[in-house]
């Protein structure tokens, strides 16, 4: 079973990269941009039997900081 | 006193903190390789190195705070065994939780490398002792991700319990309050972005970051 699982920085927290980016896009001419926040895809191949408990454990335990990132499974 | 500097695969500073701890304590660390499950015998202070362990991939330090040694360095700390980080050591001890908050890009993104103030925020602790409070040494920095957030509670509460040991004496990497090193909340281990070991002997432009070195020895090797 494949799963992606979306690491996103946190409202709120700084993002120096997606704010250089952002500046890259405008001076590319790209009008109407708000905002661009950057963040990680993890796509992971994993037993079928793999419980909704393991794949949260893999976030909390390595995939994502949770002091400064949120994270998002989705299974495919 | 034995003392141990942990190796991972891209560590660049381990042999300077080696010189640092050989010069203060007069006996050659034990040089201890990731892959180690445990701390030689009788270890007094481990040092976590600079550098870019596992290439910092995924996370500044998150590969190797999960490492095998660092399972007995957060054990050893969690009975009282000092832990000094340094950069590189700073974000691995965040990742592995012995210190709060994290370590993020510099709000500058630019690669840091210059001498900077750092200001002695608390010198009660084993780090600090051979500082006054409130002095101002020159140490350098040389890092990309030392930008240090934790949230609001957070930082009222650090700054509360006197957990800030050094503040940058101007702004380097867009640090929440300049915070350039912490100690945890038992004293006994250490985080900073900036390289004390990088300042020990006259050779080096100054001799700022020997004192750490010096106070901290007395403090834990009686």
């Amino acid at each position: 079973m494949k799963v992606r699982i979306f690491v996103t920085l946190k409202p709120g927290v700084l993002d120096p990269q997606g704010r250089a980016i952002h500046h890259a896009l405008g001076s590319l001419g790209f009008e109407g941009v708000d905002d661009v926040r950057a963040g990680k895809l993890f796509e992971i191949e994993v037993a079928d039997t793999t419980t909704d408990e393991q794949l949260d454990g893999m976030c909390r335990q390595l995939l994502a900081n949770t002091v400064i990132e949120n994270y998002r499974i989705e299974r495919l | 006193m034995k003392t141990a500097v942990i190796v991972f695969p891209g560590s660049n500073c381990d042999r300077d903190l080696a010189v640092a701890l050989r010069e203060v304590t007069g006996t050659e660390p034990a040089m201890v390789w990731h892959g180690e499950t445990d701390l030689p015998e009788g270890v007094g202070l481990v040092a976590v190195p600079g550098g870019f362990s596992y290439g910092d991939y995924l996370r500044s330090g998150a590969i190797a705070a999960r490492s095998p040694v660092m399972r007995a360095v957060v054990e050893g700390a969690n009975k009282g065994l000092p832990v000094l980080g340094v950069c590189n050591g700073f974000q691995v001890l965040t990742e592995a939780g012995l210190l709060p908050g994290a370590l993020m890009r510099n709000a500058g993104l630019n690669f840091v490398c210059r001498d900077v103030p750092l200001v002695v925020d608390n010198a009660q602790t084993s780090f600090t002792a051979r500082y006054e409070a409130g002095e101002t040494i020159r140490v350098p920095v040389a890092h990309h991700d030392g930008n240090y957030f934790a949230d609001a509670e957070t930082l009222d509460r650090l700054e509360g319990e006197g957990r800030v040991a050094f503040r940058y004496g101007e702004d380097v990497n867009g640090s929440a309050r300049n915070i350039a090193g912490l100690i945890n909340a038992a004293g006994n281990v250490l985080g900073m972005m900036p390289h004390p070991e990088r300042r020990i002997e006259g050779a080096h432009g100054g001799t700022d970051g020997r004192r750490l070195f010096e106070g901290l020895v007395e403090a834990v090797g009686a």
